[in-house]
């Protein structure tokens, strides 16, 4: 086994009860591993927390994305209509503003929202068609009904067999090695 | 229910209902809704409903091409009634949508655990009842090749949109309408289509929904962001289904036409909106829930909560209505006044009755526990609902643009063939999507299912 380290990816192990993960990934942490990753068929209650994970950054790429979109939208309305394309309506004033804000608040939410998505798909690396956990035997039950943890090689505390024996003494099952190809 | 069981009626029970059914685990929620995208036989009714609504669409394809061909002098519209069946249809249908999205991102803002099983497919709902009314102002600009000029470019004629005009608003609100919708939905299916996947068995399945799962592989710091990206987007989606019906009725309330000039439009537009779509989730919800087995995940809670919201949007409704009377009356206007004569005297009256009826009178049955409990009744006043909305945007349209300032520019109105064919159509494509989507896409959300079965296993400990 120790032959194929420079191809593994990690040890990966399985859990029946989303309890068992959380309650796992939080001694992982403990034991000073910080290359793991959970894998769930849904998103587990202070999963997060126990894995030490801080705020992330889709919130701020949001604001930014509808600031932008808010402040673009209306001065876009307000060059088109003051400077580039001034049209007397009515006799209203050209930068008659209030006309301005249904345009304004739907850019504000538009681009906000592609930016909550597209900023959530490009933080976690999606699309990435291929990844080595796949090569996990038993993951395909990760979007059905078991709960991983996957403590990686790269890890400095990692070594292959002491890492399976830690994972299986966390109650663990099928713990087994996942190459990285 | 067995004979030792407390009567039904009783407000424990009713609270107790579940909102899924018992018995269920992660595997279990998980392999009977993919099954019915991947295992499970199409059935020979779904071939033949398919087949019916994709003649119906073919005749919305019939219609169009006659009218691209031959203009929209092939509708009934024509001076003073410019607007006629497109501008009913398009409000009808854009009404519709709003359920799904009110049902996705408002109830989920507000910890509603019973929208979970029925978000997707009222999200899907909303997605095709949008393309449906977008097809009508397109349409009714009569040179619909040329409706990109509605979008700001930057073009050689050296103009730009009139940003002052509720017409463009519109198509600012629909179109970004449209699109966050589109984006509420697929992510929102992201999980799923790594489920679909993980599960398919044949290659060219495991190819497609591979390519649209974007590799998904529920690790917890995806799902992090993801639950972030999530609650924003419902966030968004709850202001911006307020404004899409607001600046809907912007197109009448800022015109000033009787009936239409009135500051009561905008809520009034939106309580309609809710009111109609939940109509439609209904109509949907009954006849899915039926076909594939799904009453453990489509509980009786989740169609008396849906009855319950469409009595109370209704109400609103009544009191839109009310009002418009009212203030017509109290404010003297002898053009208000007579338009209000017009509609309880005029050529266009049996209309304004028939909404009533529908709008208002029959949905009080709401009011009692056994008609929200029988699926006949929900699914008939669901009918009723939808046949009332579409009643109340006509009897705005086309009472107000007949009935003008003087005699001299009043008129009648009357569709023509094509305009019927036209609406039938929609609705043929409306229905033909929501068949291919039951069957290729999980029409329950499965990631939500399987944390709705933790949260409930959590509550029997």
């Amino acid at each position: 086994m120790i032959q194929h380290r420079s191809h593994t990816y990690g040890v990966i192990g399985e859990f029946e009860k989303p309890e068992q993960l959380v309650h796992a990934a939080a001694k992982i942490r403990e034991e000073g591993y910080r290359f793991y990753e959970c894998y769930t068929p849904f998103p587990l209650e202070g999963l997060p927390e126990a894995m030490g994970m801080r705020r992330n950054m889709v919130p701020l790429i949001t604001l930014i994305g509808g600031l932008t979109g808010g402040l673009g939208g209306f001065g876009f309305q307000y060059w088109v209509n003051v400077i580039s394309y001034p049209l007397n309506i009515a006799g209203r004033p050209l930068n008659s503003w209030p006309a301005f804000i249904p345009v304004t608040f739907e850019m504000t939410i538009l681009f906000a929202a592609l930016s909550a998505v597209l900023g959530m798909l490009a933080l976690n690396g999606l699309p990435q068609p291929h990844h080595p956990i796949f090569n996990a035997h038993r993951f395909t039950h990760a979007s059905a009904d078991r709960f991983f943890v996957c403590i990686q090689a790269r890890d400095k505390k990692f070594h292959l067999e002491a890492t399976a024996r830690f994972l299986q003494g966390l109650a663990a099952h099928h713990v087994s090695e996942v190459h990285d190809d | 229910m067995s004979a030792g069981d407390p009567p039904i009626n009783s407000p424990e029970i009713r609270r107790l209902t579940p909102v899924l059914g018992p018995g269920h685990t992660y595997g279990s929620v998980t392999d009977k809704i993919s099954a019915i995208v991947l295992t499970r036989k199409t059935s020979l009714g779904w071939y033949i409903g398919f087949v019916l609504a994709f003649s119906v669409f073919g005749v919305l394809n019939i219609a169009i091409g006659w009218l691209i061909t031959k203009g929209v002098g092939i509708w009934g519209i024509n001076i003073p009634i410019g607007w006629g069946f497109a501008i009913v249809n398009f409000v009808w249908w854009i009404g519709i949508g709003h359920a799904g999205t009110l049902i996705s991102a408002i109830l989920f803002l507000l910890n509603q655990k019973w929208r979970t099983s029925i978000n997707r497919f009222a999200e899907a709902m909303t997605l095709f009842a949008v393309a449906c009314a977008g097809i009508f102002p397109l349409i009714h600009t009569g040179r619909p090749w040329y409706a990109f000029w509605m979008f700001p470019y930057p073009s050689v004629m050296g103009i730009w949109p009139q940003f002052r005009s509720p017409l463009i608003w519109d198509v600012f609100a629909v179109s970004t309408y449209g699109t966050v919708s589109l984006l509420f939905w697929f992510v929102g299916l992201i999980p799923d289509l790594a489920t679909l996947r993980d599960r398919s068995t044949t290659k060219p399945k495991q190819i497609i929904y591979g390519m649209l799962a974007l590799g998904w592989r529920g690790s917890a710091r995806h799902w992090h962001r993801y639950q972030s990206a999530y609650l924003l987007l419902a966030g968004l989606a709850t202001p911006l289904v307020l404004s899409v019906h607001t600046v809907v009725s912007f197109d009448f309330s800022v015109a000033i036409v009787p009936g239409w000039h009135t500051t009561i439009f905008p809520p009034y537009f939106v309580a309609g909106a809710i009111y109609s779509g939940f109509a439609m989730v209904i109509t949907i919800a009954i006849p899915l829930r039926k076909a594939y087995g799904l009453e453990d995940f489509i509980t009786m809670r989740h169609l008396d909560n849906m009855a319950k919201v469409m009595l109370a949007t209704g109400l609103i409704v009544a009191y839109g209505y009310f009002f418009e009377f009212f203030m017509s009356l109290y404010s003297g206007n002898k053009f208000d006044v007579f338009l209000v004569q017009q509609r309880l005297h005029g050529p266009y009256a049996p209309f304004y009755y028939a909404l009533i009826l529908c709008n208002i009178l029959i949905p009080q049955l709401l009011w009692f526990e056994s008609m929200r409990n029988n699926v006949i009744v929900l699914f008939l006043m669901s009918i009723v609902v939808n046949v009332g909305m579409w009643l109340e945007r006509f009897v705005i349209i086309v009472i107000s643009l007949t009935r003008d300032f003087m005699p001299s520019a009043w008129g009648r109105y009357s569709p023509t063939i094509w305009d019927w064919a036209t609406f039938i159509g929609t609705m043929g494509m409306f229905v033909m999507l929501i068949f291919l989507f039951v069957r290729v896409l999980p029409a329950i959300s499965i990631a939500e299912m399987r944390e709705l079965v933790a949260e409930t296993s959590e509550e029997h400990k």
